[in-house]
């Protein structure tokens, strides 16, 4: 039975996604604002691998956002006009930069290692914000667009039509989703669960608990780079804001409000998280407070989240 | 080049005081009560702001010492209705909700004082130079690096010698036989808080007389306040003070050979002081 409903929610949850762009207009909304939940929720699940999946806390995963927006802006505008190479260059850039960070940090725990996430996310803003001539400051890289794919046979005109650069996001999340998934099931995700639910009891059993730690960080890490990348892509322009700590805070945030404990939990968050963000900040200057505001009511009264809520209705 | 290297010391370290006064309000709730407050620079912004609105009932001393004073009430107030409830769970949840408190705080403040930065007048007997040769020597540098020093000594004189101190430092290290032996750990906690936001309103006023008020001037400060505590050692308040005042050195010292990389160095610091010592220069072994 469980199992059955877990391949109806799958089931659910892709046939809405693949038809997205043709029932949101019924709402109201437009095709950039797919595209848009799509990369928050692939920022946020993959930010759920380590902090949901693992239970380790990071604050600072906008910085490997921001690395792998920054990457494939900088590859596409100084390198190479090829979308899949900028992409590649940015995920292995945030990668990079998070196996080096990772292998500082895993042997801190709670507090301690969110705070000091929180600290290290800040390097790669400052150094964005002051190397002006190459990433152009605090104005952000302007002067570059992604560019269609030549699949040889065909040419993928992403540039222009929107949809169709929903469709190749939406393939991109897939995979990369689909990858999270396989891993979570592997020996090695079930692993990860257990150092979650005790440390010290994996500990004791012979599981080098640092290097599981340092590994879910790194893919993790990883994940979020591509989605910065596509991030960059769907804005054909970057800036320092990619990665400073308040985007950490809506990762964050977005996992928490869809669910942590729950796979598919993030992708509700960021739907939730876009369109209110969306339409607030078409209402109202203050979308600070509102979202500050929203922060406070989350923690206070749906500390589970969405899902989390559901799951135990369905439960009891 | 050596006028030069002083004066960026000296910059560097009444920055570090800065950073240091805004670190050791938040160590001190960190140590307790194993919040994160990320809405510390808030604080610090709601004291300067409230210095500025009070100057002309009370003047700048009056000022100096009632906007600290008012805006520990509010951090009473916030911990009793907010954060007290987060206590003992994931902090994740604290976290948040102080983050979105920094939101909330920031905007509110561009909502009541305007966006734009506002002058904040300090008596001229402190802002004039004290020698013609070592001109950064202002009154009102050496005025802040005095008071910090002795906002500083003020802390752990209490912390040392009054009942209250002694339950904070008790409690920071066991704080459930502190609560069997009979002391009302709620109310400690609350009055711990106070104290760490009051430090923070107190480095606002200061910060307001050096940089003048903007509502982003807490979310530029706070940062570095967490890097001041790294590198300084997590459960330590003495190492959180060195903290503070050797990364506003270096960032001073670093200013006068590579400009651009002011921000960088200290987190360059704080990535060597985790790789050679990741408890932090005066931290405890296995507290965190």
């Amino acid at each position: 039975m469980d199992t059955l409903n877990k391949q109806t929610a799958n089931i659910v949850v892709w046939a809405l996604l693949l038809a997205m762009p043709f029932w949101i207009k019924l709402l109201g909304g437009y095709t950039e604002l797919c595209t848009q939940v799509l990369v928050f929720a692939l920022a946020a699940m993959a930010l759920n691998f380590l902090l949901g999946f693992t239970g380790v806390l990071s604050f600072g995963h906008a910085a490997y956002f921001g690395l792998g927006a920054y990457g494939v802006a900088m590859t596409i505008k100084y390198l190479e006009p090829s979308t899949p190479l900028a992409l590649l260059v940015g995920v292995l850039v945030g990668t990079a930069a998070a196996a080096v960070i990772g292998w500082l940090i895993v042997n801190l725990r709670g507090v301690y290692f969110a705070m000091v996430t929180i600290a290290f996310g800040q390097v790669f803003y400052f150094i964005t914000f002051r190397w002006n001539n190459v990433t152009g400051g605090d104005d952000g890289l302007t002067g570059w667009a992604r560019v269609p794919i030549n699949l040889g046979f065909t040419t993928l005109d992403i540039l222009h039509n929107p949809t169709m650069f929903y469709y190749f996001v939406l393939v991109v999340f897939a995979i990369a989703v689909g990858i999270m998934a396989f891993l979570l099931r592997s020996p090695f995700g079930r692993t990860l669960l257990a150092i979650r639910e005790n440390e010290r009891r994996a500990r004791f059993l012979g599981i080098p608990v640092e290097r599981h730690i340092w590994l879910s960080f790194v893919i993790s890490c990883l994940f979020v780079s591509l989605a910065g990348g596509l991030y960059a892509l769907l804005n054909n322009f970057v800036d320092p804001r990619a990665l400073r700590w308040d985007m950490s805070g809506n990762f964050v945030i977005i996992a928490v409000l869809g669910g942590m404990r729950s796979f598919w939990g993030p992708l509700i968050g960021a739907a939730i998280f876009v369109v209110l963000q969306d339409y607030v900040s078409s209402m109202t200057e203050n979308w600070m407070s509102f979202l500050g505001l929203f922060f406070v009511l989350i923690v206070l009264f749906f500390p589970r989240g969405v899902l989390g809520i559901i799951r135990r209705k369905v439960t009891s | 080049m050596t006028q030069v290297l002083l004066f960026n010391v000296f910059n560097g370290l009444i920055v570090g005081a800065f950073y240091a006064l805004m670190a050791l309000g938040l160590s001190l709730i960190l140590n307790l009560s194993g919040v994160i407050n990320f809405a510390h620079g808030g604080f610090l912004a709601i004291g300067g702001y409230l210095a500025y609105t009070l100057m002309p009932y009370v003047g700048f001393w009056g000022g100096l010492l009632l906007a600290p004073i008012l805006t520990a009430a509010i951090g009473l107030v916030v911990e009793r209705f907010l954060i007290r409830s987060l206590y003992g769970r994931d902090p994740l949840y604290s976290l948040l909700l102080t983050f979105g408190l920094a939101y909330i705080i920031e905007d509110g403040t561009r909502y009541i004082w305007g966006a734009q930065s506002l002058p904040y007048q300090i008596p001229a007997m402190l802002s004039s130079p004290l020698s013609t040769n070592y001109f950064f020597l202002t009154g009102y540098r050496l005025f802040m690096v005095a008071l910090v020093a002795v906002a500083v000594g003020l802390l752990f004189f209490i912390l040392k010698y009054t009942r209250l101190g002694v339950r904070i430092r008790a409690g920071t290290l066991d704080l459930e036989t502190v609560s069997v032996l009979g002391v009302n750990v709620r109310i400690l906690r609350n009055l711990n808080f106070g104290l760490g936001i009051f430090l923070a309103g107190l480095a606002g006023v200061l910060a307001a007389g050096m940089l003048g008020l903007q509502p982003t001037v807490g979310s530029s400060l706070i940062m570095p306040s967490f890097v001041a505590i790294i590198v300084g050692g997590l459960g330590s308040l003495p190492g959180t003070l060195l903290g503070g005042l050797l990364i506003g050195v270096a960032s001073g010292i670093t200013t006068v050979f590579f400009p651009s990389a002011t921000e960088a160095v200290m987190y360059i610091m704080m990535g060597v002081v985790l790789l050679v010592r990741p408890r932090g220069l005066l931290g405890e072994e296995g507290r965190f």
